[in-house]
């Protein structure tokens, strides 16, 4: 079981994340709405696994990664995000990312995210 | 604007309805508008657009669109407060997904969400915009592109 922090400014993204995890292989333990938040939130409750959005208020999700990472090195952090270039896909994982996911996205392709994720 | 710019938001807003429960969505012929008189029904999410590109995309839809909307992801809690973040996040989709078109420097800001139809800080007035028209279950919306390069 991983423990899992979902951090998007979208409300109902947030709760489609926590919907549409596998419940049997996480468990969210924070949830937040911007960098700051997250940065907060992760000194908290240590998730190992994190779901990055990347246009946040306050704080970006980029700048997030890099702060994460800094915090601990082995967060395994998935990126859901609209922004679909291939840059800001490598930009985020030059940061830390270790996957990454297009919106809008289902069910089913969240849980194969996840999973690949922590898969080593 | 070019028919392949308008192309890449018109794939846009049929990519977000297919992935809802209900995928049938249809898009209707774009046509032009002069921004002192702007398309908008309840409803409208706007995204700043910066960069190379810059002005504002849309999509605006009447409230009972966006409350099907919410049902059709599997969100059951149609608050006022869920609608006003769909329609930021159906705004922020399509535009974030044309950087696969136009690149990262095609700059996009977090969503603003209104009532109604965009005032002179979002749209100028001496532009003109494409509305797209979206058709989905018995409704209908738009997705309204105001860009200069």
């Amino acid at each position: 079981m991983f423990s899992l922090m979902i951090v998007d400014d979208s409300n109902i993204i947030r709760r489609k994340i926590e919907r549409g995890h596998d419940a049997d292989k996480f468990r969210i333990v924070a949830v937040a709405a911007n960098g700051v938040e997250a940065i907060a939130a992760f000194k908290q409750a240590r998730p190992q696994v994190v779901t990055m959005d990347l246009t946040m208020p306050e704080m970006d999700g980029i700048d997030c990664i890099q702060q994460l990472i800094a915090l601990d090195a082995s967060l395994r952090i998935l990126v859901v995000s609209a922004l679909s270039d291939k840059a800001t896909g490598i930009a985020a994982l030059k940061k830390g990312a270790r996957g990454f996911l297009c919106k809008p996205f289902t069910d089913e392709q969240l849980s194969a995210a996840l999973s690949e994720l922590t898969e080593d | 604007m070019s028919q392949e710019t308008l192309q890449v938001f018109i794939d846009g807003v049929v990519r977000y309805f297919h992935h809802t429960n209900d995928k049938d969505v249809k898009v209707g012929t774009p046509y032009l508008v002069e921004n002192h008189n702007p398309a908008a029904y309840d409803i409208t999410g706007i995204i700043g657009i910066s960069g190379p590109y810059r002005g504002c995309v849309y999509f605006t839809a009447p409230r009972i669109l966006l409350k099907h909307l919410l049902l059709s992801i599997g969100e059951l809690e149609t608050s006022n407060e869920h609608i006003f973040d769909l329609v930021g996040e159906v705004a922020n989709t399509i535009s974030g997904n044309a950087r696969s078109r136009f690149g990262h420097e095609f700059m996009i800001s977090v969503p603003v969400m209104i009532e109604g139809a965009p005032n002179q800080i979002h749209l100028p007035v001496q532009m003109r915009s494409y509305v797209i028209p979206v058709y989905w279950k018995a409704y209908h919306a738009a997705v309204v592109i105001c860009l200069e390069q």
